[in-house]
């Protein structure tokens, strides 16, 4: 288990002062000058080193991303985009962040954006975050008049100017070329990639877009050493992560641990458990909703990490986990889901627009079993057709959850569906 | 994909108040020259609160007009983002999260309880015009599940029992807590963190 004095997220629950004073008295703000006195190279290839990935659910390493920025962008500037657009189900880190802890994000924003010649910075935060928006604002506020942002902030000699801007309601601008959309003032559609964001990003310029958790952990991994932060989880996986428990266990709640922690572990020690008891466990989606369910089976050993999920075929995503008891319709659960990315879907690509809404009207039928055996494999192939053949990921996430409903509880539908023709036969 | 239906009439002479102006100038002066248009989202949302809670036609006209969109691009931003609304909606808007997080946890027990307290259905307004109901996809405060969004506050951690307690009060214009209903303290396990412990404020160990 993850030690406190390992842990990044000192004001996670809101226990102490948020505002500029507490931040400092965390270690906020505490020789900034210094990190971006490392240099911009230096700063990128310690960041790249540290195997830092993104947080916000793809995983890309953050060094990386960072490394596409041009060096000389000439007349055009660039820019950082923080995504706050938080609205995977079944998580609820960021929003912690944003309310509790606003300081540490600015810092980070600061030092990433010097990493990448980018003298603003937009935080885009989902519109029904009024509240914490404001805080976000409060403290930029206060930032400006401490001299940390603004005109040579922290006396780096580094101009930088950030901005808070809210959305307005749609889960799609949480997709990066989306979110720029938006920002832009226009609809929430994807744009055709490449050309990538760090070439034609904002206003067409350079831009990187990074979740804020990527971005808020980026100061304490230069300060306390890229050795310190490989020494918490796995290679490739490494570091610490906020994680939200949501559904059947008893206690729910956010909590900061090591990547790789197994899934038993993380919530028997820190949320009471399954609701009655781990042997009580139906499934879990271990990474937000667009990854597939795991069954009780592969719970009692998983790792919480990119590559442990991905062995099991699944994802760590947004480190959301949605726990589901014995007592769980697990069809009507995904049914569910389905309905929320066909909610959510922005309609520009046919297999997206038309299949999302195709996959929740059958996974209505079959929380009843109204359906024929036949058509499970139906089913899982429009998942195919849908899967890999739109402009964002959105369809995608669409597929996986319906893929992994029919992976590990094809059973399940079965005996629904002879279930209903029973009870059609003898009402006959 | 969401579909939206005709707009209400409207008077036709909306434009933003003295305060709304002066706010309307800050936010266009967060993007660079000539991307006024980027500010379409946050002063549509000024001029939806300063109409009462929704957008006529001419309140899109008025920012479309600020900031020099055409008036069919405001609109185009408008049915697109779920926080615009068209039509009126009652002085306090409750929006249930359905998605399965809260799901799991009894959203659909709280739709209930409140439709049959406002003795309303999804959608509508009270008579008094002072509640409507939506429900509406993740929230994102998962972890304090199952909750609602009133107006521009979260009421987390509720039993259909909490809920109407909250309805009664905002019904009769008293204070009540945002927030935790159950008294939690953020997204802290119930009953108290288990973490963080060394670094409570005057523990000494921040980092």
């Amino acid at each position: 288990m993850l030690q406190d004095k390992d842990r990044i997220f000192t004001n996670l629950y809101g226990q102490d002062d948020w505002r500029l004073a507490g931040a400092r008295r965390r270690g906020v703000w505490d020789g900034t000058k210094a990190l971006i006195a490392l240099g911009r190279d230096n700063i990128v290839d310690k960041v790249k080193e540290s195997e830092l990935r993104g947080r916000g659910g793809a995983g890309f390493p953050t060094g990386l991303k960072w490394s596409f920025m041009p060096k000389d962008p000439g007349e055009r500037p660039s820019y950082l985009v923080v995504n706050a657009d938080e609205s995977e189900p079944g998580t609820c880190k960021d929003r912690e962040i944003l309310r509790f802890d606003p300081h540490r994000l600015i810092e980070g924003c600061l030092v990433s954006s010097f990493a990448m010649g980018a003298h603003a910075c937009y935080i885009y935060v989902r519109g029904e975050f009024y509240f914490e928006n404001s805080q976000m604002q409060q403290a930029i506020d206060e930032a400006y008049e401490a001299g940390l942002v603004g005109k040579n902030a922290c006396g780096s000699g580094w101009d930088f100017d950030i901005y808070m801007h809210r959305g307005a309601g749609a889960y799609i601008c949480g997709e990066e070329t989306a979110l720029l959309e938006s920002l832009e003032g226009k609809k929430g559609q994807p744009r055709l990639k490449p050309p990538f964001p760090a070439a034609v990003g904002l206003y067409g310029c350079p831009t990187t877009v990074n979740n804020v958790e990527t971005i808020a952990v980026v100061p304490e991994i230069l300060r306390r050493g890229v050795d310190w932060w490989k020494s918490i989880g796995r290679p490739k996986n490494t570091g610490t992560k906020i994680f939200s428990i949501s559904g059947h266990v008893e206690k729910p709640c956010n909590v900061e641990e090591e990547m790789g922690i197994p899934l038993k572990e993380l919530i028997d020690k820190h949320c009471g458990g399954v609701r009655g008891g781990w042997d009580n466990l139906l499934a879990v989606i271990p990474g937000g909703s667009s990854v597939p369910c795991l069954p009780k089976s592969i719970c009692d050993s998983v790792l919480m990490d990119f590559d442990s999920l991905r062995e099991v075929q699944s994802g760590l995503g947004t480190a959301a986990v949605i726990v589901m008891d014995k007592s769980t319709d697990i069809v009507a659960a995904i049914e569910r889901l389905a309905h929320f990315y066909m909610h959510e879907s922005c309609g520009q690509c046919t297999p997206c627009r038309e299949g999302t809404g195709w996959m929740w009207r059958v996974l209505g039928r079959m929380v009843r079993g109204e359906a024929e055996a036949g058509e499970i494999d139906t089913l899982l192939d429009v998942t195919k057709q849908v899967e890999g053949h739109t402009i964002c990921a959105l369809g995608d996430a669409a597929a996986w959850p319906v893929q992994g409903l029919i992976r590990h509880f094809r059973p399940e539908l079965e005996r629904r569906m002879e279930q209903y023709r029973a009870s059609k036969v003898a009402a006959e | 994909m969401r579909t939206t239906s005709y707009g209400a009439p409207d008077s036709g002479d909306f434009a933003f108040d003295e305060a709304n102006r002066k706010r309307a100038e800050t936010i266009i002066a967060r993007y660079p020259e000539g991307r006024e248009q980027s500010a379409v989202i946050p002063l549509l949302d000024i001029a939806q609160r300063q109409n009462g809670g929704w957008l006529s036609d001419s309140a899109i006209a008025h920012v479309a007009a600020v900031i020099g969109m055409a008036p069919i691009r405001v609109h185009e931003v408008v049915s697109f983002y779920t926080m615009f609304y068209s039509k009126p909606v009652g002085r306090h808007l409750i929006q249930v999260c359905r998605t399965t997080p809260c799901w799991l946890r009894g959203s659909d027990e709280l739709t209930r309880a409140c439709l049959k307290k406002l003795g309303t259905r999804i959608g509508e307004v009270t008579e008094d015009g002072l509640f409507s109901v939506m429900e509406v996809e993740c929230l994102g405060a998962c972890a304090n599940a199952p909750m609602v969004q009133i107006n521009d506050d979260y009421y987390e951690d509720l039993t259909p029992e909490t809920l109407v307690r909250v309805l009664d009060a905002l019904a009769a214009g008293q204070e009540i807590g945002v927030g935790s209903q159950s008294g939690r303290q953020g997204s802290a396990p119930e009953g108290g963190a288990q973490t963080l412990l060394e670094t409570q404020p005057g523990g000494g160990g921040a980092g």
